[in-house]
């Protein structure tokens, strides 16, 4: 019986700390498995919170290239200078647009209504994006942009289909289409169809970057978008490491005076 | 006791009982004052309390001589008045009617505490409440008002419970406030612009 | 000072001092004694133990960190959801307090339903404890509001969605269902005037409501007394000094072993807090991110995990009424279980094969049924949760007949106890 409940204890501490285990996985993102050319979806962005040389430059990237039609409207300037290690001077040269306190919330100067009427719906605040899709999702949607005569901004995307935004980053990364293959699928009737699936893009005008600079400036972006979602997650972290090991020693010792106590008992 | 618990009776057994409970017990107190800390902190002012209590600006030129303009600084008005060089002679002469000459008990950054209360004898920077009991003092510039008497060299006068101050905020004999008015950090970056809320040591949020 | 020596009570010596003093006005020693070192508790709790007071514990833990929170969230279409990110971004700690509630609501469900299962094991909620079941029973369907109307507070996306959703499930009642849902909802639509009364509701309410139900849980336990895992009765046995042979003292056995039980809970509990705190997007959801939006909704609308298995139970049923029919009694076959029981044994150790089979299956089922509320229903999914929707339902409903086959094993007179 004792031998049972031992098994049974140290398989529900197993099972929680492996579900904790995918779970953190999930989060931290660990490389997904099948991440090829191809397979677009499994596209994943490394990105490390603790950078603070990434998350510096996706900021100076954000206020280059976004901050025209993107707000991060729960984000002041001098919370983000102080995260990042941004000196106050080079935070008002570089990242504070003319007019602006630091301690004003990031808004975007571009009229919502303007926006809805030039976009057809007006560009989103990015403050969350990175907790509501992903920073994943974030790092596809700017590497699969691809030529589309069709579209009205000449551009459409792998990640949101018809995407309205244009594509802001195409002279960086240059121009670039989708190249299909013919594969056979069984359907479910038993017919054989041939369908055209994705394969790999192909550079068609070069940009001022090249395929490595432009990922890496798209990670670097995505990281701060990261950190504007969840900006206490650094020091979420910092301080977890001393709770646990903290809670680790109380149990210890509840343990022993347990076992102490216990002795009494036959 | 029931049959089945027997406690131990030898001195080592209580010992160690009596070390590993205290053990416990302190452990255990310390993770509270510990986790107590998140929620006390959570009262202190807010990013946007800090915010908001960001420095005020003022450009002086704004200011006509002997005139008195209000800024808010952390919530509080901050009396700024332009003193004339005749409201600075009136500082002098009338020492034995005030309660604190020297600013000895009253609250103010170590450059205003001189006889015209300020880094400068022409701007005067008071916080604007009452040191009685936090009402707005109310101007009365004007020496030997028939209001205010004929010993009266201009300041300021309390609607509230009476209370009378001189030009330089400091606090008059017979008043129900007993310190001179508080004067808040502050610094000229340049001549004619006036920043409350920072100065040498006050760094002054965001 | 000494206190004046009063005529001797005779059963409790009189003390001096400040406790004197205190004792002639408040049954303080009383309390002491009848409560914790005078109550008899069966010595073989396991693991299986540790839950009903850990679920105290993470009560006091949500009444603080929520008492924390309404100081600084704003009710109200237009401010909730910004308020919750000014505590997250702008409020000393209030990341941490906000953590602390969010897990600490799965949390609470985590250690609620390994109690109750506990009950399932060794047939706690058999006579004479049928109330003590009942009012369990209660404070589950509160925690359950409560946590339904938590959620919807933050006013994301999916508070939105699965607001509409479940008060949706009201229009299904006959004849007064459409009128209730406009009732419960204040408005046309899940609007602000049901985000404030849910407000008022999931604050004031509901917990004022658990804290009582919470106490007549814990006081219907104390006249019974504890089951224990062999499901015989302690009280059965008394010593020479009136208490169970197989009775330890609660204090200070219990209470020193139950804080051991405490720190494992807290370890795990911080671990997630402070690094997986979202859980994967199964305790905080990625759509609630996103400003409630009328216009918009959310690709798979599913309610947080602990309501999934009954969500499972709703969608496999292909009409509405009789789903939500089914789903309602899916939770209230619970407290039936003390009469639907018919073994002669409480506890799983002495039951025969088939009983034990049933309950395997059970466990099976109410996981895997919460597994497939979290799936989109399509595909295969949907076939599985038609059979594990009757499996869960054949539990209860054929539970008099299957708990009287079979001959189970001869209970044992005294406690099976190892030393630990």
């Amino acid at each position: 019986m004792r031998i049972k409940v031992r098994a049974l204890q140290a398989l529900m501490c197993s099972a929680l700390l492996l579900a904790a285990g995918s779970a953190f996985a999930a989060e931290a993102g660990e490389a997904a498995e099948g991440a090829t050319q191809t397979n677009w979806k499994a596209w994943h962005a490394e990105i490390d919170i603790a950078n603070k040389g990434a998350l510096q430059r996706g900021a100076r990237n954000f206020a280059n290239y976004c901050l025209g039609c993107h707000s991060l409207k729960y984000m002041r300037y001098s919370r983000m200078g102080q995260d990042l290690e941004i000196p106050a001077d080079l935070l008002e040269k570089y990242l504070i647009p003319p007019g602006e306190k630091p301690a004003n919330y990031i808004l975007t100067t571009m009229p919502a209504a303007d926006a809805e009427t030039w976009f057809g719906k007006a560009p989103p605040d990015l403050s969350l994006m990175a907790r509501a899709r992903g920073p994943d999702y974030i790092y596809r949607l700017f590497k699969t942009y691809y030529v589309d005569p069709t579209r009205p901004t000449g551009a459409n995307n792998l990640q949101l289909p018809a995407i309205a935004m244009p594509p802001v980053l195409s002279e960086l990364e240059g121009l670039k289409k989708p190249v299909y293959k013919a594969v056979e699928k069984q359907g479910e009737d038993g017919k054989t169809t041939t369908e055209q699936v994705f394969d790999h893009f192909e550079q068609v005008a070069p940009g001022r970057m090249n395929a490595e600079e432009y990922d890496a400036f798209v990670r670097d972006t995505v990281a701060f978008l990261s950190y504007v979602g969840e900006p206490a997650q650094i020091q979420r972290h910092a301080l977890g490491i001393w709770v646990v090991l903290f809670l680790l020693v109380f149990t210890w010792l509840a343990w022993l005076l347990k076992k102490e106590y216990w002795k009494d008992v036959h | 006791m029931a049959e089945n618990v027997v406690v131990g009776d030898d001195a080592v057994d209580l010992s160690r009982r009596k070390f590993l409970t205290t053990a416990t017990v302190a452990t255990g107190a310390v993770g509270a004052a510990f986790a107590a800390v998140p929620f006390i902190a959570s009262w202190s002012p807010s990013e946007r309390a800090k915010a908001l209590g960001a420095p005020a600006e003022l450009d002086l030129s704004k200011i006509e001589p002997g005139q008195m303009a209000i800024v808010t600084w952390r919530r509080q008005p901050i009396y700024v008045v332009r003193r004339t060089p005749e409201m600075v002679e009136h500082l002098k002469g009338h020492d034995e009617l005030l309660k604190d000459k020297d600013s000895e008990s009253s609250d103010q950054p170590p450059y205003a505490k001189n006889t015209f209360r300020a880094r400068l004898p022409d701007v005067l920077v008071l916080i604007g409440t009452c040191t009685h009991l936090g009402c707005l003092p109310k101007q009365r510039f004007e020496a030997a008002s028939p209001e205010m008497g004929a010993y009266w060299p201009g300041g300021f006068f309390c609607p509230c419970h009476g209370s009378r101050f001189d030009l330089a905020g400091r606090v008059f004999n017979g008043s129900p406030a007993s310190v001179n008015l508080r004067v808040p950090p502050y610094e000229f970056p340049s001549p004619l612009k006036l920043v409350v809320g920072v100065d040498e040591t006050e760094k002054g949020a965001a | 000072m000494a206190a004046v020596q009063g005529p001797h009570s005779g059963a409790t010596p009189e003390r001096k001092g400040f406790l004197g003093w205190l004792n002639k006005r408040l049954p303080v020693d009383e309390f002491i004694s009848s409560q914790l070192t005078g109550y008899y508790a069966p010595k073989n709790f396991n693991i299986w133990y540790f839950f009903g007071s850990l679920a105290l514990v993470v009560l006091v833990l949500q009444l603080a960190t929520g008492i924390f929170l309404t100081m600084f969230y704003k009710p109200g279409e237009a401010t909730s959801f910004d308020s919750v990110e000014f505590i997250m971004r702008e409020v000393n700690f209030g990341w941490l307090i906000r953590y602390l509630h969010s897990t600490g609501a799965s949390a609470f469900f985590i250690v609620v339903y390994l109690h109750m299962f506990r009950a399932f094991l060794y047939g706690s909620y058999r006579a004479p404890r049928e109330l003590l079941w009942i009012f369990g029973m209660l404070v589950y369907l509160a925690l359950m509001a409560e946590a339904f109307m938590g959620y919807v507070l933050p006013w994301g996306n999916m508070s939105f969605w699965g607001a509409q959703v479940i008060v949706n499930l009201f229009s299904t009642i006959p004849a007064i269902g459409p009128p209730l849902v406009e009732w419960i909802r204040g408005d046309y639509g899940i609007a602000d005037a049901t985000l404030n009364r849910f407000f008022s509701l999931h604050v004031v309410a509901v917990p004022l409501a658990l804290l009582l139900l919470v106490m007549l849980h814990l006081v219907a336990l104390r006249q019974t007394g504890s089951n224990n895992p062999d499901g015989i009765e302690i009280k059965k046995k008394l010593g020479p000094d009136g208490h169970p042979l197989d009775g330890i003292p609660f204090h200070p056995y219990y209470t020193v072993k139950d804080v051991v039980g405490v720190g494992v809970f807290f370890v795990l509990f911080t671990i997630v807090v402070f690094f997986v705190p979202t859980f994967g997007g199964l305790f905080l959801e990625g759509p609630n991110f996103e400003p409630a939006n009328p216009m918009s909704t959310p690709e798979h609308i599913a309610p947080v995990w602990y309501f999934t298995p009954y969500y499972a139970i709703l969608r496999a049923v292909p009409n509405q009424r009789m789903g939500a029919l089914l789903m309602a009694l899916a939770v209230l076959f619970f407290f039936f279980m003390p009469w639907l029981d018919r073994s002669p044994v409480k506890s799983i150790r002495y039951r025969p094969f088939l009983s034990k089979l049933a309950l395997a299956i059970f466990a099976v089922s109410f996981v895997s049924l919460g597994y497939l509320g979290l799936q989109p229903a399509e595909g295969s999914y949907v076939m599985l949760a038609r059979i594990f929707t009757v499996l869960y339902f054949a539990f209860f409903a054929l539970m008099p007949i299957y708990s009287r086959i079979g001959q189970p094993k001869a209970e044992p007179e005294r406690v099976t106890y190892h030393a630990h």
